[in-house]
């Protein structure tokens, strides 16, 4: 009853990466509820999972369960190509947004838009897209690890990533300029 | 930047970018961004949206009731003998398949599966305890046949979902029949094979997810077990069976 190796390993190993796992759920998903019904799943297979694990990328086996959790609960509620955009939390970005103390109030507020508009044409990526991008410029995980978390080969990554780099700034350069 | 040359050149670019390139390659990027303006300009943007996207793109952290529901349901884990997390679906998932249908043997195995409450860890155990349960005499079998055009089609209707079947008669595994077990927490398709006078058990079912799992190997009370995941199914193989052999089996199976 006193050693609980195991689960304290669970505990001690897995749970540092909560985080990241969240936020990739999270914007593959494109909703809070649903993120956290996901990382519940994840987090369920993970634990009768674990004694499989073999101790190498604790980061990258946990976000490849994530990521299936979440493909399964976005084909099971059909939502996948539906975008659910919560106003309010542009809005609350917006208002914790600090400005640069160099920014005058304009420039400051053309970058709150900026950033508003930046999160919205990610979100509007296609999903293979958008996991690689996340994976790659938020978590900053290795094309190695990118193509083990989404069970495709390097090559596969590298192109995704580029078509969806490519998208972004395609289309930051139709968006007109803040003047 | 769009003729042929260029276009190889970008996702070098891009890898370079990305920091993937080792330092001759890197050199190669570098020396291609020197003469070209365009790939210069592409390299210049990429790193302008990599640094807009780590500055501005919101990164969602796990709210302090997730975090707290999670810390919960390890702990749960972590207290030996005492009932495990059964989630609504699970149970659900025994009662979509009418247990009556398939007579009285089975409406003992579900409710054995239901109250026993077997925690999450002891699958070994459960899937041994099947195999154990089905060497008894009458309980091998619900379909006897060498042939797996038989033992297929007898799982539709009979299950919600369609196990691969598969014949291994040509290296000595041949197929003698199947049959349907309550594991808890899973409903599975059991094929049976016959390795000279040895029963080896194979129980599927859907894994819940895509990724295959390479095999990794066991034994409980004298029996060898192996389990792998591939094509979205969960097999677990069971036998008093040495392990190379059943480590054979395992590697045939995978390969059809």
């Amino acid at each position: 009853l006193f050693s609980r190796p195991k689960a304290t390993s669970f505990d001690a190993i897995i749970l540092p990466h909560l985080d990241a796992a969240y936020n990739l759920a999270r914007w593959l998903v494109q909703d809070g509820a649903m993120a956290d019904d996901v990382i519940q799943d994840a987090m369920v297979r993970a634990i009768t999972y674990f004694s499989s694990f073999r101790g190498d990328n604790a980061r990258a086996w946990l976000m490849r369960i994530v990521r299936n959790a979440a493909y399964t609960t976005l084909a099971n509620r059909r939502q996948g190509a539906v975008l659910v955009e919560s106003q309010t939390e542009l809005d609350s970005d917006r208002a914790l947004a600090v400005a640069d103390p160099a920014d005058d109030p304009e420039a400051a507020l053309a970058r709150c838009e900026d950033k508003a508009l930046l999160t919205r044409a990610l979100a509007t990526l296609p999903i293979e897209l958008r996991e690689c991008l996340i994976l790659r410029e938020i978590e900053e995980l290795s094309y190695k690890e990118i193509a083990h978390i989404t069970n495709v080969p390097i090559g596969t990554v590298m192109s995704r990533l580029w078509r969806a780099r490519r998208d972004l700034m395609a289309w930051s350069t139709e968006v007109p300029a803040h003047g | 930047m769009d003729d042929d040359r260029c276009g190889e050149m970008h996702l070098l670019i891009q890898a370079d970018v990305d920091g993937e390139l080792t330092p001759s390659e890197a050199a190669r990027a570098a020396e291609h961004v020197r003469t070209c303006p365009d790939c210069a300009a592409l390299q210049t943007s990429m790193l302008h949206l990599s640094e807009r996207l780590k500055q501005d793109v919101t990164k969602y952290q796990a709210s302090p009731a997730l975090r707290a529901a999670l810390q919960a349901r390890i702990a749960r884990e972590q207290r030996p003998h005492v009932e495990r997390t059964w989630s609504w679906r699970r149970l659900f998932g025994l009662f979509a398949i009418p247990s009556a249908t398939f007579g009285g043997g089975f409406a003992i195995a579900a409710a054995l599966a239901l109250f026993m409450l077997v925690p999450r860890g002891a699958l070994p155990d459960a899937i041994v305890a099947a195999h154990v349960r089905a060497l008894q005499p009458g309980h091998l079998m619900d379909v006897v046949s060498t042939d797996q055009h038989t033992v297929k089609p007898w799982f539709d209707g009979r299950l919600p979902f369609a196990p691969p079947v598969k014949d291994l008669a040509n290296i000595g595994f041949p197929l003698t029949g199947g049959r349907l077990d309550y594991i808890p927490g899973h409903t599975a398709a059991t094929l049976i094979y016959n390795r000279r006078q040895h029963i080896i058990d194979l129980f599927t079912w859907p894994s819940g997810s895509e990724g295959d799992l390479p095999p990794s190997a066991g034994s409980r009370d004298g029996y060898n077990y192996l389990r792998w995941e591939q094509n979205g199914m969960s097999f677990w193989v069971v036998s008093d069976l040495d392990a190379s052999e059943l480590s054979a089996f395992v590697q045939e199976w995978r390969s059809r």
